[in-house]
């Protein structure tokens, strides 16, 4: 008995935030972290994005209003943050809705499907943000 | 479910996270064919602007199909985030007040969103 208890049994924890920067997460777990980041952002900015959309539908003068506020600077980079997490969750979302069918769960082929959804996700992004800024 | 705390809890078996995991998968569902619906529709309006904008939402389809994927949302959202709390939040104390904070956040959240939809 006491043998046993003395021996320390190995314990496997969640990483801690200091180590985030060195631990090397293959291609598919960024996705997945970023797909959590994204949810909890969209989360987190819930109460501004409903007032947006309140300003877009309330009426006119409001909605002229928003235009007005996009025109600040501070405003598009908040719009081209939401931007992107709602892209990358709808893509990290079809790219779970993927694996659940039994594709793309391979050791080679997840990288793959991962990279396809996080180019897809980028691709996405570069087009809201180059639209938001008045570029196309 | 009596087996569902104390020393004697039933911790193995089947089932267990299947309504979670499938419930994410059919919010999910929801939520995606409302954005595409909401991005293509947004994109065919007559007039775009203000009248084209809010006219789009004045229709009771439109009113229907936003507060299904509101309710989606908010189950959604809750899943999601209470899986954050699950995760990183060992106190529980402070994990039971985060989470009722997550719900009073989402509801409150969508009273004032329905009311915004409800003036047009």
């Amino acid at each position: 008995m006491s043998e046993v208890s003395h021996k320390r049994r190995p314990e496997f924890r969640n990483i801690h935030i200091s180590q985030i920067l060195g631990y090397r997460l293959p291609i598919a777990g960024i996705m997945s972290i970023l797909h959590r980041v994204s949810g909890a952002g969209m989360f987190l900015t819930l109460p501004i994005l409903i007032y947006v959309f309140d300003l877009s539908i309330t009426s006119e003068l409001s909605y002229f209003r928003l235009i007005e506020l996009t025109e600040l600077t501070v405003v598009k980079l908040f719009f081209c943050g939401i931007a992107w997490a709602f892209i990358h969750h709808f893509m990290g979302g079809i790219r779970h809705l993927v694996n659940d069918l039994h594709m793309g769960l391979t050791k080679e082929a997840s990288p793959l499907v991962a990279q396809g959804f996080l180019a897809a996700s980028l691709t996405c992004s570069a087009v809201a943000w180059l639209t938001i800024f008045g570029v196309i | 479910m009596a087996d569902s705390f104390g020393r004697k809890r039933l911790v193995v078996g089947a089932h267990y996270g299947l309504r979670d995991w499938l419930s994410q998968r059919m919010t999910a569902l929801v939520l995606a064919s409302y954005s595409v619906v909401l991005l293509i529709s947004a994109l065919l309006v007559p007039e775009p602007g203000y009248y084209g904008w809010s006219g789009l939402f004045a229709q009771t389809w439109m009113k229907v199909y936003t507060i299904l994927a509101l309710i989606a949302f908010v189950y959604h959202a809750w899943v999601g985030v209470r899986d954050i709390w699950m995760d990183y939040i060992d106190s529980v104390g402070l994990r039971l007040a985060l989470q009722v904070g997550t719900i009073v956040w989402l509801l409150g959240c969508s009273i004032w969103a329905i009311d915004v939809i409800w003036r047009v």
